[in-house]
């Protein structure tokens, strides 16, 4: 069997909710391996939802929002933006892909733009390969002699 | 005291039940914690399964209610309701998308089945931890805006004004009236449109409880039902209308001619300074800048000099108005498609090719050409006149739906032609379409008259002769479909029906009032068939051709819907809102102020005596962005908390766990306490 990522996903209500709701009475097929969390605004999602998500076995984590100028509480989607910048940073430092975390913007006509990234994202997964986070670290790290 | 929660999974007839292994997922809810009852059912959002769910919370004492079926956005008050009537808070009721998210968008049964697995544990996970929550009332403002003074805003207008509430009727143009207002006579019952429409085009001017406000535009909206604050522009007339009488003197006197691309579709002129027609509401006129040769040149001002009562003002400045108002109907009505992009019947080149809006104005008696039917040159007469059906519509290089109204006026025009002049008229149609009271039997009329009709889309037209009698004519080549053989059918002149088209700016106005558009550029309703007016955004609704293709009479009823459905929320008083609020617990504030600046609407205070922050309810809107920067985790986001978003992270990933590896993660799961 081959492997198939799961992606949380934390959807705004107002935009990339309805966007997801639209991809589905559209009948657009797409990789069904996205969960879908329901937030108010993409602004709500703290780092530690996204860690949580990767140490309770997540491969990849989604957040969505509405466009830039159109966020439902003017400018969540701002906030969440730059928290994004930093969260992918941090997670490098601990050892996740950049590409595990990822940002879309889909408004409530954009059923196709978010169907679209859920099938891209599942294939750079894919690439990636399982993450289990959850393993914790190993017990023996491997040491190397930049390590001081 | 553990909870017990009920737990049902939704059918939707087949439409999760054909993807999803429904009697599996409901056997998997029972083994999650504090699940008392697991079901399934056909439709959990019918009568019978709504009495199912408030049998079990009453006999099984459920204190907490989980429903996998469609959207919350579709029946997350159904079952809201169903709860409360139960005696359940609304608040413990959590809903999974198992039709929108899952079944609908694969064909993969073993994926679906286990996705939707993983969000019923989520729901199951986070609705342990929700609290019981009161709605927040807030009052509706009794006023209205209505944006558009086509007939569905005039409509809607004076229902909301008759019923005693005041009315903000916004119109672009300088005059209400819209497409009808251009229109001669109205199909099938051939009564003349000014004579049905002026009279409620004078109400709507004369009415009290109406603020007529044209030449405006809506600038910039913000708030929500029953509260929203506008800011409309009203352009200057450069006509102080507190003196203009519109005598119409300046018109007469003003000496620079412009085609009228608006009122006469391109066909006839006004002057700079202009009311778009005589029974213009109201009569002020406006002075078109950039046609004035004043503004142009600097020099004229003929019309200051003529103007009895002086009203003329060339200093005058565009003005920003404030409205509140609680709920707000778009009419923004259609454009024609533009026949120039089908090169090959020649609109433009040909100048015997008439788009439907100018031979309407053609055929009108206040028209340019007071009501006589002739070509281009404005003398002769045509002895036969060709009508092409779906010019844009029906095309699936243009636009693939059907303009709904064509049909019906091609049939209007040819009897009007046949009356007027005598000519022989050929309709081009793909198929008639006449579904309406006394509509088929109009058709009937028509072929009765003597009327043509060649089944099959125009080809071309082309005014090259092939033979001595389609010589200084326009021919139609079009295969009839009937015939099974190409014609060639020579005429005079010939009237395109060009589809019905979204405003240019729809997207922009939907952008600006919070309502997206379909694929055609048509706005969205909230329900193709239970909502038709409303829209996604509560106290927005629409009425009219903004939301696609329609006559007179359905184009009224709907503005008249929408107006009953403001007037129920008006006269209910008061709306109920979502009680989705941030809070500060003092005691874990460490008073550092960054959700301070966070606040996009203001709504959090530093309390300098308690060296705390705090949040405004009022104000707050509860999108959480507060909650998630506070660096103490003070502040709790009712029913998004973090507690219940932890939950239902750990419930939607509740397959992910690796058995042995659980203890390892325990530090990892500490964090994010609310």
């Amino acid at each position: 069997m081959s492997y198939e990522p799961v992606i949380v996903g934390f959807l705004c209500n107002w935009c990339s909710y309805r966007a997801a709701d639209l991809a589905g009475t559209s009948r657009i097929h797409y990789a069904p391996n996205l969960r879908v969390i329901r937030v108010m605004c993409s602004g709500r999602v703290e780092p530690q939802f996204v860690l949580k998500a990767f140490s309770e076995g997540a491969d990849g984590v989604l957040i969505a929002g509405c466009h830039p100028g159109e966020c439902h509480y003017v400018e969540g989607n701002l906030k969440a933006l730059r928290r994004f910048h930093l969260l992918r940073k941090m997670a490098e430092q601990f050892g996740i892909d950049k590409d595990r975390i990822q940002l879309v913007w889909a408004s409530a006509s954009e059923g196709t733009v978010l169907a679209d990234r859920v099938n891209s994202m599942t294939l750079t997964l894919k690439a990636l390969g399982p993450l289990r986070w959850q393993s914790g670290v190993p017990a023996e790290i491997p040491v190397t002699e930049e390590v001081h | 005291m553990s909870e017990k929660i009920g737990v049902y999974i939704c059918h939707c007839g087949t439409n999760i039940s054909a993807t999803v292994d429904v009697s599996a997922v409901a056997g998997f809810a029972e083994s999650l914690p504090d699940v008392k009852v697991s079901r399934d059912y056909k439709f959990m959002c019918s009568s019978v399964g709504q009495e199912i769910i408030e049998k079990d919370i009453k006999e099984s004492g459920l204190t907490r209610l989980v429903v996998a079926a469609c959207s919350p956005h579709m029946h997350e008050t159904t079952f809201r309701a169903a709860a409360s009537r139960a005696g359940m808070n609304p608040y413990l009721f959590e809903m999974s998308n198992i039709r929108e998210h899952n079944s609908w968008i694969t064909d993969d049964i073993v994926a679906a089945t286990q996705k939707a697995k993983a969000l019923v544990a989520a729901s199951v996970y986070r609705v342990r931890s929700q609290k019981p929550l009161e709605p927040v009332y807030v009052n509706i403002h009794p006023e209205t805006l209505v944006v558009g003074g086509g007939i569905a805003g005039i409509h809607a207008a004076l229902e909301l004004a008759d019923a005693g509430y005041k009315v903000h009727l916004v119109e672009r143009e300088p005059s209400i009236g819209g497409h009808m207002a251009q229109l001669d006579k109205t199909f099938p019952t051939l009564d003349c449109s000014a004579c049905i429409l002026t009279p409620k085009m004078f109400s709507a001017g004369q009415h009290p409880n109406i603020n007529l406000m044209t030449y405006s535009e809506v600038q910039s909206i913000r708030g929500f039902i029953g509260n929203y604050e506008v800011q409309v522009r009203q352009k200057q007339r450069y006509v102080n209308t507190a003196l203009c009488t519109g005598c119409g003197i300046c018109e007469q006197k003003c000496p620079k001619k412009v085609v009228d691309d608006v009122h006469e579709a391109g066909l006839g002129y006004r002057k700079a300074v202009y009311s778009p027609f005589a029974q213009a509401v109201p009569k002020f006129p406006v002075i078109d800048t950039k046609n004035c040769l004043y503004f142009k040149t600097g020099k004229c001002r003929i019309c200051e000099k003529e103007c009895p009562t002086e009203a003329i003002d060339f200093e005058q400045k565009e003005t920003p108005v404030d409205l509140k108002v609680g709920n707000v109907i778009l009419a923004t009505g259609y454009s024609l498609f533009d026949p120039r992009r089908l090169q090959q019947y020649g609109y433009g080149r040909y100048p015997n090719v008439f788009t439907s809006l100018e031979f309407e104005r053609m055929l009108n008696a206040s028209g340019p050409t007071a009501g006589r039917i002739v070509m281009r040159d404005g003398e002769t007469c045509p002895e036969s006149v060709a009508i092409i059906h779906c010019v844009g519509s029906r095309d699936k290089n243009y636009n693939e739906y059907c303009s709904k109204v064509c049909c019906m006026y091609s049939l209007k025009f040819a009897h009007l032609i046949m009356e007027k002049t005598g000519a022989e008229v050929y309709n081009f149609y793909i198929d008639m379409r006449t579904p309406g009271k006394k509509y088929e039997e109009f058709y009937h009329r028509l072929q009765e008259e003597g009327a043509h009709f060649i089944r099959g889309r125009a080809a071309m037209i082309m005014d090259t002769p092939f033979s001595a009698s389609e010589e200084g004519k326009l021919i139609v080549q079009a295969e009839d479909t009937l015939l099974g053989r190409q014609r060639r059918i020579p005429v005079d002149m010939v009237v395109l029906s060009p589809a019905m088209e979204p405003r240019p700016d729809a997207k922009e106005i939907g952008k600006l009032f919070g309502l997206g558009c379909d694929a055609d550029g048509f706005f969205t309703e909230r329900h193709p068939k239970l909502a038709p007016v409303s829209t996604m955004t509560d106290g927005i609704f629409i009425a009219g051709t903004c939301q696609g293709p329609k006559d007179i009479p359905e184009t009224v009823a709907q503005a008249g819907a929408a107006a009953s459905r403001v007037l129920s929320i008006i006269s209910k008083g008061k709306v109920e809102l979502e009680p989705i609020k941030a809070f500060i617990e003092k005691e874990l504030c460490s008073g550092c102020r960054i959700c301070n600046t966070l606040c996009p609407y203001n709504a959090i205070s530093f309390d300098e005596a308690e060296k705390v922050s705090f949040v405004n309810e009022a104000v707050c809107k509860g999108c959480g962005t507060c909650v998630a920067a506070c660096p103490s985790q003070a502040i709790v986001g009712s029913h998004f908390t973090s507690e219940q978003l932890m939950s239902e992270i750990e419930g939607i990933l509740f397959d992910r766990k690796e058995g042995a590896e659980q203890e390892t993660v325990s530090i990892a799961k500490g964090g994010g306490k609310r």
